[in-house]
């Protein structure tokens, strides 16, 4: 139940950090985007850096601990490998990013405030989640017989 | 020059995003990544689904009580048409699960926790998309 609230809190957190850093703003994403553009909006290298700067020292904290506090483990990333997957991913995803101004997190934030174009992006998104998880698992049969 | 340019609420903002992060991993182990999360509700593995729906819960909640307390939302309108949307959904869908990632998981967790990986995934996303906003607004005039 802990974990649950715990959940919801963080969710609920990034939510609001969003709308505060107007992340969820198409435009305002494509403005720092544009770099090239005379009126360039760096107001998201901020965002970005005053996330991280809080998150490490998140991620610092948990150093200390041997488990997080409402669950066995810590569930991190293992996989090291700088691998095809990883950049080709990040390149399409980059693509469909400058294309619209959205991210899944904002997409899903404008979604809730009704913004019809994040409907259909969402949509799309997992559409685009799903077939990949399904030529995934394609490929596991593959290896797999 | 950067007319519209709001670093206080940028800053806020990011903390916010920032604490969010911090709190998932202390409390509860788990990376901040809005991809991962959505993605592993599709195919969750036993056990693994709830905390992924009551996450997502608290972030369609936030913005509908920032609403309701009567603050001013920023501008939601997407200059794209809808065709370019739905390629731009479909895009980022599949490059974040096949990348293992987006601006939240490598672009806030990752670079935070200092992962080689979400620092060159992080890097590739920001050069393709800015690339992307050129020739959309600079060459091809969209």
């Amino acid at each position: 139940m802990t974990k649950l609230l715990a959940a919801l809190a963080s969710g609920f957190i990034f939510g609001l950090g969003l709308i505060v850093s107007a992340m969820v703003s198409p435009s305002k994403v494509l403005a720092f985007l544009d770099v090239t553009s005379p009126s360039w909006d760096p107001s998201l290298v901020l965002v970005l850096v005053s996330a991280v700067i809080v998150a490490a020292l998140g991620f610092a904290l948990g150093r200390r601990r041997t488990a997080p506090l409402f669950a066995a483990t810590f569930n991190g990333p293992s996989n090291r490998a700088l691998d095809g997957k990883l950049l080709v991913g990040a390149a399409l995803f980059g693509i469909g990013w400058g294309l619209v101004g959205y991210c899944p997190g904002p997409a899903l934030v404008a979604l809730s405030l009704g913004a019809p174009a994040a409907l259909v992006f969402v949509m799309a998104m997992l559409v685009g989640m799903g077939s990949f998880a399904l030529l995934e698992r394609y490929r596991a049969a593959r290896v797999g017989s | 020059m950067m007319e519209g340019f709001t670093p206080y609420s940028a800053i806020l903002g990011g903390a916010l995003i920032g604490l969010s992060a911090a709190l998932l991993w202390i409390a509860n182990g788990r990376i901040a990544g809005i991809s991962g999360i959505v993605g592993g509700i599709l195919a969750p593995a036993r056990g693994d689904a709830a905390w992924r729906a009551t996450f997502l819960a608290g972030l369609i909640a936030a913005p509908l009580l920032y609403r309701a307390a009567g603050r001013a939302l920023p501008d939601l309108t997407m200059p794209a048409p809808l065709m370019v949307v739905v390629a731009a959904g479909l895009l980022v869908g599949f490059g974040t699960r096949l990348g293992s990632g987006c601006t939240s998981g490598h672009g806030v967790c990752g670079i935070a926790r200092l992962s080689p990986r979400s620092l060159a995934a992080t890097s590739v996303f920001l050069i393709t998309a800015a690339v992307t906003v050129y020739v959309a607004r600079h060459i091809v005039g969209l």
